[in-house]
């Protein structure tokens, strides 16, 4: 495997590319070249490090150096004196905001200390669209200890005893499901890995398949032996155009080598994989819905029972599995189920992804064990609220979720504790709000997700919903009535109890979430007219305080509708019942003599 | 249907048909198919809608209702510079929307329309996965991060 002495490993996941990183590996490869180093030194474009805010990052190994906010002209300074005379460049390494210390390699991060990486633990360190690179960290061992060691029960039974639940979002035991679909006879069966991330905030399963899709295709090949499959299919987001990419090349080269197709591993084992594209569908999550779109037809969901498990894609038996749990099989396969269980809470086992984003100073991917709690994701591996403002709300669950607040901090997170504290797990997108947030629009943008995404086939959902949007909209405008509040309430729960399928039953939860948590902030805009967060619009108003005018004239002649009176030399004077609230006004005054209320 | 009514030349017409072909005429395909279609013609009019529902033997009322389920499947053209803003919660608690009003008002559009020349169109999205550099911003397959609304202007400018 890696002949060379040094290895240089750029970023190539979604966020860093966007930041030129591709160029910074085009000047580090030219800088190589230039010195003749290419044959002790490689340059690899690997998956995500989870450090996104700071992106591009370059790694060196040995020594684990981290390098960030790498531009294309420090490629030439990182191997002259890096690679050539072993001198760090003090001034790209990372800096701890309140300690000022450089903190030089990755297990150094504070941000990495707490945490654990299994399904991530090839991301940024292999070469995702190099099979060799995989197979040097155990990929395709765990494939092959279950086709040489295992009947597919004693597979099915290690998944059970491992305690791992679906990470797609509602927490269903793996191996529970695996073995529904293994009991249920069919000359057909199939696997599906549902790739469709559609959780606006959460890029977890974009990751993985950019930075290690070999293990999920090493994961589906033994799901497919357990359940007594032969097909795979990937249903993947045509949005990730470059986990796309990458995964037709793992594809290829699994079946050059022989771990997918016909005999695999010399076996009698046969297991190919093919991908089908999403289209921009949040309900495609759901697994019916998923399932229908695969046929070609439109993404709606249909009442379970029948599971897919018993009746899925073509009517027959199919098993839908997430990114992140595919993720992790191989290493409880090749760790054992003891050492998976051991990790975690009582009921939630193992680790999990979350996307950490929003006003947070360490936006990235984390993987933490089960049962951290909220307060130590957010101060010490997110390193706090950005511009040091107030911490509000982190919702979880994405638009199926719910907000949760200070008082929330220490609970240990898993499934049941998130359920239980109004919100859930889902897809692991954790979105920080600080104090400028309005909750109330907050769940309006929900909603309006909601709406738009609803598929429209039964009623509560695309009508309750939008319902719902227009009377957030009313409450954020200041028109809406106090007896609102109540019936914003009742809809939501009747919504709740009576929509077809996951997304419809969901919607309504950041409306009673933020209706539980921030009663105030709803009762402000009803019965003040006030947005104490200052985000909504329509309740904003433009005054000029009266000790600092001057009466210079200069907010009158720029106002676009003439709301501005008052002669010269004498304090100004904003109509309200004119104002539109473009800030103008505000943006030209030179003595900060308007301000918001 | 759409109001744009085109003439497909017979290349068009062959093109459509190879898609289909490479895809075994299976109606299960449809999407991918239609993938494809988009993918070259940068946009699904009724009149390619009509060729794959006849290849692929599916009424074309199936074939529309399919392209319109689906958000990533557009009946309109797109600009020569397709502007797109992320609208996902990362890109929205840290101030999308406002950058997505200044576009508004710079390109005096609204979302989903053409510039009368052409050159550029408005979207948004839900969520490209780069929620490190939120807001953001796509231009054709230029990614902008952290745009705020001043910097609205300059990104236009580039493409002037």
């Amino acid at each position: 495997m890696p002949r060379e002495k040094m290895q240089i490993m750029v970023c190539g996941g979604t966020n860093c590319s966007g930041t030129h990183g591709d160029s910074v590996i085009d000047n580090l490869k030219l800088e190589i070249e230039a010195n003749a180093l290419e044959n002790d030194i490689r340059v690899l474009r690997t998956g995500c490090f989870g450090l996104c805010n700071l992106g591009p990052i370059v790694k060196i190994m040995p020594g684990e150096t981290i390098y960030t906010k790498v531009t294309p002209d420090d490629a030439k300074e990182i191997v002259s004196e890096h690679i050539m005379k072993g001198r760090k460049v003090e001034r790209l390494l990372y800096r701890d905001p309140s300690s000022k210390k450089p903190e030089t390699t990755e297990s150094e991060l504070s941000s990495h200390k707490k945490q654990l990486r299994i399904v991530l633990r090839n991301c940024g360190i292999i070469d995702p669209e190099n099979i060799e690179d995989a197979i040097a960290h155990d990929g395709y061992q765990a494939l092959s200890k279950v086709l040489t060691e295992m009947q597919p029960l004693d597979v099915i039974k290690v998944i059970k005893d491992s305690g791992q639940r679906g990470r797609g979002g509602a927490g269903f035991p793996t191996g529970l499901k695996w073995e529904i679909a293994y009991k249920n006879m069919a000359d057909q069966k199939y696997v599906v890995c549902n790739a469709d991330e559609g959780d606006p905030g959460a890029f977890m399963d974009r990751s993985v398949l950019e930075g290690d899709p070999h293990s999920v295709l090493e994961a589906m090949a033994i799901c497919g032996y357990s359940i007594g499959a032969s097909e795979g299919l990937i249903y993947v987001r045509a949005e990730y155009p470059l986990a796309v990419h990458r995964l037709k090349i793992a594809i290829g080269q699994a079946r050059e080598y022989g771990l997918l197709g016909k005999n695999i591993l010399g076996t009698e084992f046969n297991f190919d994989i093919s991908l089908r594209y999403g289209a921009g569908a949040f309900v495609c999550g759901e697994e019916t819905a998923l399932i229908h779109s695969m046929e070609g037809l439109r993404g709606e969901p249909t009442i379970k029972p029948p599971f897919p498990a018993e009746s899925g894609y073509l009517g027959k038996p199919t098993n839908v599995n997430n990114v992140e749990t595919f993720a992790g099989i191989p290493a409880i396969i090749l760790k054992g189920a003891k050492w998976y269980s051991s990790i975690g809470t009582e009921k939630s086992k193992g680790t999990k992804v979350f996307a950490l984003a929003g006003k947070i100073n360490n936006v990235g991917l984390i993987e933490v064990p089960m049962g951290i709690t909220l307060r130590e994701i957010i101060y010490e591996i997110g390193g706090g609220i950005r511009h040091g403002k107030k911490f509000k709300a982190v919702q979880t669950g994405g638009p199926s979720g719910g907000c949760l607040t200070e008082k929330h901090l220490d609970i240990p997170i898993d499934f049941d504790n998130l359920i239980a504290a109004g919100s859930m797990m889902g897809s692991g997108g954790m979105i920080v709000m600080d104090e400028d947030n309005c909750m109330v629009s907050v769940a309006k943008y929900f909603l309006g997700f909601t709406v738009e995404e609803s598929c429209g086939k039964c009623a509560p959902c695309r009508i309750g919903n939008k319902r719902l949007h227009e009377l957030l909209g009313q409450i954020s405008e200041g028109k809406a009535k106090p007896e609102d509040l109540e019936r914003l309430r009742n809809m939501s729960q009747v919504i709740k109890d009576t929509a077809l399928c996951g997304l419809g039953q969901t919607s309504p939860n950041p409306v009673l979430s933020t209706l539980d948590n921030f009663m105030d902030e709803y009762v402000a805009h009803v019965h003040d007219q006030k947005c104490p967060a200052g985000e909504c619009k329509s309740l904003m108003r433009y005054i000029i305080n009266k000790d600092n005018c001057i009466g210079c004239t200069a907010c009158a002649r720029a106002c676009p509708v003439n709301a501005i009176s008052g002669e010269r030399k004498e304090v100004h004077f904003i109509d309200q019942s004119i104002c539109i609230k473009c800030g103008t006004c505000k943006e030209k005054c030179k003595f900060d003599a308007i301000f918001i209320e | 249907m759409s109001s744009i009514k085109i003439e497909l030349r017979k290349e068009d017409v062959d093109f459509i048909k190879g898609v289909c072909d490479s895809f075994k005429n299976d109606p299960q395909e449809l999407i991918n198919v239609l993938h494809t279609c988009q993918e070259h013609f940068g946009y699904l009019p009724a009149e390619v809608q009509e060729v794959i529902s006849d290849n692929l033997n599916v009424p074309v009322a199936k074939v529309y209702g399919v392209v319109t389920f689906y958000s990533f499947f557009t009946m309109t053209p797109k600009g020569q510079h397709p502007i797109s803003i992320c609208l996902g919660t990362a890109c929205y608690v840290r101030g999308a929307e406002k950058v997505l009003e200044e576009f508004k008002k710079e390109l005096g559009l609204q979302v989903g329309q053409v510039t009368t020349d052409g050159k550029f169109s408005l979207s948004s999205l839900r969520c490209v996965g780069a929620c490190g550099l939120a807001p953001v911003v796509m231009v054709g397959e230029k990614t902008y991060g952290r745009v705020a609304p001043d910097d609205v202007r300059n990104i236009l400018k580039e493409y002037e």
